[in-house]
């Protein structure tokens, strides 16, 4: 199982994509004005609020943020061996209008984000819902496409994209993880 | 079986504390769903569920149809009266007819201590135990326990006493099992009468006196007393009963501490408990209704699905 | 079957020399190697080996076995007439055949109950049509074991009944069992009590104590028993009648028998295979095939229990076989029926749990299943003294084996035995010379 492992992002390269994706939204969204941020459980949780915070300091202004756990959501319930731990989910406010940003760490088979907008739907109806990603690495299953990306990778199938945040993992880093065989 | 509580839930003594705990964390992001303005999510779509009641049961059975619907699976009540059952069929026979339905779960309420086993025995759905005679009423003690736990934090070296009628009491049996294993000190208070004599060999604390219990606890659950008990010679009186062994404020007042106050209801107001107990500051027999649904849906997810074969050829998909 | 049967004409038994064996018999003291020939269903030779095989005798290798007395079960039920399709007097004595009793005394809790002279008449005469172990009946004590008329004691005694119980039941009245012994008395046999409070056993399913307390089932305390126990002791003590108690399965129970033989009151016992092989423990999992009564109890009970066999406070085993439907077993713990079938466990279930350990020797499980009973219950048998009548077990003390309830002679299957590995089995039952049950193995 020896793979190798090569670094697509270090901290200071992750935080100059983050004010970068976070300048886009607010471009795509014409200001902050509705916006609202919502990272997906666990780790588009601790981006969207990093985005918020950055977003925040420039504009001057206070941006909503939440967490959604999709689990419930998921179409591969049945099949999952022991069952998935749940997180928790907040949404502290309304939906009705606002211009929603879903945060994830990776976009890979889009089927974390078709939970995501089954599940915002039983929250509410807002004007528009956009999809930001750290990282989109491809392989997708379902037509869903990002809005704004921090990084595209084009990788193998077997490939591991994994992003660590200060918040849960101690540091700040993307890094790809390859099979050595499979080279 | 992939689930990790086993096939069934028929009773916390075989539990580990580690299960318990899994199953009290899953039950905290689902009090939230209760929450939204739609209550439900799409988890257990396709599901279908029996909820077999051979006694009457409100609070329990509603309980349980919320947890269900709330988790989107298709629900059937079947109540014993009026069905196959009071026309004769045994319970073996009930069982084959559910399974040869094809349904996916079953909740079962019945009078006869065991009955939940007997069904889980023979059929492949998974069995959830919503009371067996005198025997268990495993969520019964789970939402307690999660009720405890959402005001006195970690459980462990606290003390909670069962007050009231433990020997005819599932949801005694399921509170003892469900505390201890979480390293609660648990005391009994009751007339004797109304006690297993050989309640302290299960481990637990004994009380003749409900004062002394009260000076000793940090949370009480006070069991209901069926009228019936009465009836049967158990105990001279109702009104004797409340003088001797009912939770009142005038004894509250004397604890040391604030008791934490728990009933599984429904209850006898001047009997058990007293009104103002029931309805004062301490009381959590509303926030126990509440986490009885939370519980539920907890309990479901954990047993519903999970199939072994599908989870194999689902493995290696990579990240999503 | 039709109704109008006969008698077969049982051919007589050719002469039969069992050869080689441990001839075993305690009513004796006897215990070697040696022959045993039986002619015209009597013993016609026992002990030195004979120096040439008699003319015409069949003759039967028992090298390695054991042949001793036949054994004879006191208290056995087998639901005819009334519950057929459980049990049979025919299957009942196949059974009893199999599992090595010669004899076997069938409780009268028939239905209807086996209360008159006609009811015990048609046993009798089931039991010859059986051509199997021999069956006496036991007559009720009370008129419908109703517990308020005395039945007519003397004409079921001469009808063929052996002893009088209300098994099944317990006699609550403690007037009417007083009379009972003392009525009893003119027929020389036994009163046989069922001993249960019934105030305190009221709606009990399994014995009172921890178990019950964690399985949330109402229990049987042991005093339900004793308290009964005491009073027909002291009962036996005013009347000088014999009462047999049944089914014993308490410590209280064997020291308040001890503390009566003390006093030479008349007074008898037996244990079932259950409450000396069992404990309560056996209910976790709400298994009906643990669900006896008296129930079983805790392992100090059986500790007690398997003493008193040795030292003789308890006088005999009994099996108290009990069949039932599997759909009545096949049910709630509360509502299912109480009892097992025993008498093709019965053997084995002795010699493993006691015999195997060292708590008595082969000579003692002789005693209490052959010649205590005999001796008891004043029935033929019980010895292999030259010239009584030829009712004998040939076991193998060491077989070893595995209970498979569907190879049982008896109708019932329910038994907590089923997949445990035994040791002891019976190989070849004799009733008065005739072969009536041989095992296929050698």
């Amino acid at each position: 199982m020896a793979t190798t492992s090569s670094t697509l992002l270090d901290a200071r390269a992750m935080l100059r994509t983050l004010r970068r994706m976070a300048d886009e939204i607010v471009e795509l969204n014409g200001g902050t004005e509705g916006l609202v941020l919502i990272g997906i459980q666990r780790r588009g949780v601790p981006l969207a609020e990093r985005l918020c915070t950055i977003i925040g300091e420039r504009e001057n202004v206070t941006i909503p943020t939440g967490a959604l756990d999709i689990t419930l959501y998921r179409d591969d319930l049945q099949t999952v061996g022991p069952r998935p731990v749940v997180g928790p989910t907040r949404l502290p406010w309304e939906l009705e209008g606002r211009h929603v940003v879903i945060v994830d760490d990776v976009l890979y088979t889009g089927r974390t984000v078709r939970a995501a907008l089954d599940e915002l739907a039983d929250f509410g109806r807002p004007a528009r819902i956009a999809l930001a990603v750290l990282v989109d690495r491809g392989g997708r299953e379902l037509p869903i496409h990002p809005d704004v990306v921090g990084r595209s990778v084009d990788v193998l199938r077997g490939d591991h994209v994994d992003v660590y945040v200060e918040e849960l993992d101690g540091r700040d880093a993307v890094v790809l993880k390859r099979r050595a065989e499979e080279q | 079986m992939t689930s990790p509580i086993g096939k069934d839930l028929l009773a916390l003594e075989p539990l580990t504390g580690d299960q318990i705990r899994l199953i009290l964390d899953t039950a905290e992001p689902f009090k939230e769903i209760s929450e939204r303005a739609i209550k439900k999510v799409p988890t257990l779509r396709g599901k279908t569920i029996v909820n077999l009641f051979f006694e009457s049961s409100t609070r329990t059975r509603i309980s349980f149809e919320f947890a269900e619907k709330r988790l989107s699976a298709d629900t059937v009540n079947v109540a014993a009266s009026g069905s196959s059952v009071q026309k004769g069929e045994t319970l073996v026979d009930t069982a084959r007819n559910l399974e040869a339905m094809r349904i996916d779960m079953v909740v079962i309420r019945h009078g006869s201590s065991g009955a939940a086993k007997f069904l889980a025995d023979r059929i492949e759905s998974n069995v959830i135990n919503a009371g067996d005679g005198t025997h268990e009423h495993p969520t019964q003690g789970l939402l307690d326990l999660l009720t405890l736990r959402d005001h006195l934090g970690d459980l462990a070296g606290r003390k909670v006493c069962i007050c009231g009628d433990v020997l005819h009491s599932r949801v005694a049996r399921s509170n003892l099992w469900g505390l201890k294993k979480l390293g609660v000190e648990v005391g009994v208070c009751g007339p004797r009468s109304l006690l297993p004599n050989a309640i302290e060999s299960l481990g637990v604390t004994v009380f003749d006196h409900i004062e002394e219990a009260i000076e000793w606890a940090d949370a009480l659950n006070i069991l209901r007393l069926q009228l019936e008990r009465m009836h049967a010679g158990y105990i001279p009186s109702l009104r004797e009963y409340n003088r001797i062994f009912g939770v009142t404020s005038a004894r509250l007042e004397k604890a040391p501490r604030d008791l934490l106050i728990l009933h599984p209801g429904p209850m006898n107001r001047g009997v058990e408990i007293d009104s103002d107990v029931a309805d004062g500051p301490h009381s959590l027999i509303l926030n126990q209704v509440t986490n009885g649904v939370a519980v539920r849906m907890a309990v479901l997810y954990l047993l519903a699905g999970g199939n072994a074969q599908l989870a194999e050829a689902a493995k290696g998909q990579g990240e999503r | 079957m039709s109704i109008a049967r006969r008698v077969p004409n049982v051919e007589p038994a050719a002469p039969t020399l069992l050869r080689g064996g441990r001839l075993l018999d305690p009513s004796t003291g006897l215990d070697s190697p040696g022959d045993l020939f039986i002619v015209d269903g009597r013993i016609e030779h026992v002990g030195d080996r004979l120096e040439s095989t008699p003319d015409g005798a069949e003759v039967m290798d028992c090298t390695g076995l054991i042949v001793s007395p036949g054994f004879i079960d006191v208290h056995c039920h087998l639901r005819e007439p009334g519950r057929e399709d459980v049990e049979t007097v025919a299957t009942g004595a196949r059974a009893a055949a199999a599992g090595g009793f010669t004899a076997i005394c069938a409780m009268p809790n028939t239905s209807p109950v086996t209360d008159n002279q006609a009811a015990v008449g048609f046993i009798v005469r089931q039991a010859q049509l059986a051509n199997a172990a021999r069956v006496y009946p036991i007559g009720a004590i009370s008129v419908g074991q109703m517990g308020e008329k005395l039945a007519e004691f003397g004409e079921m005694v001469g009808a063929g009944a052996v002893a009088l119980s209300d098994d099944g039941k317990p006699v609550v009245s403690a007037q009417l069992m007083r009379t009972a012994l003392e009525y009893a008395r003119t027929f020389n046999v036994p009163v046989i009590d069922h001993c249960e409070e019934p105030t305190l056993a009221d709606g009990g399913a399994m014995n009172e104590g921890i178990v019950s307390a964690r399985l949330g089932l109402k229990g049987i305390p042991a005093e339900a028993e004793e308290i009964m126990a005491i009073r027909d002791i002291l009962l036996a003590r005013r009347t000088g009648g014999h009462v047999h108690l049944a089914h014993m399965s308490t410590r209280g129970s064997v020291e308040l028998i001890r503390w009566g033989k003390e006093r030479g009151i008349n007074v008898t016992a037996e244990v079932c295979p259950h409450h000396i092989s069992l404990t309560e423990e056996r209910v976790l999992g709400y298994d009906t095939n643990a669900k006896m009564n008296p129930p079983l109890r805790t392992a100090a009970d059986v500790e007690a229990l398997r003493e008193a066999v040795a030292d003789g406070t308890i006088d005999v085993v009994a099996t108290d076989h009990a069949p039932h439907h599997y759909d009545e077993k096949e049910r709630e713990f509360a509502d299912a029926p109480n009892g097992i079938v025993g008498l093709e466990t019965a053997l084995a279930v002795v010699v493993t749990n006691l015999v195997v350990p060292g708590l008595i020797s082969w000579s003692t499980l002789v005693d209490r299943m052959a010649c205590t009973p005999a001796r008891i219950f004043h029935l033929p048998g019980g010895t292999l003294r030259r010239g009584t009548v030829a009712d004998i077990t040939v076991f193998d003390p060491d077989a070893e084996w595995t209970v498979d309830p569907t190879t049982f002679l008896s109708k019932g299957r329910n038994t907590p035995y089923a997949g445990m590995a035994l040791r002891g089995r019976n190989r070849c039952t004799i009733v008065e010379g005739r072969i009536v049950y041989r095992a296929s193995v050698t």
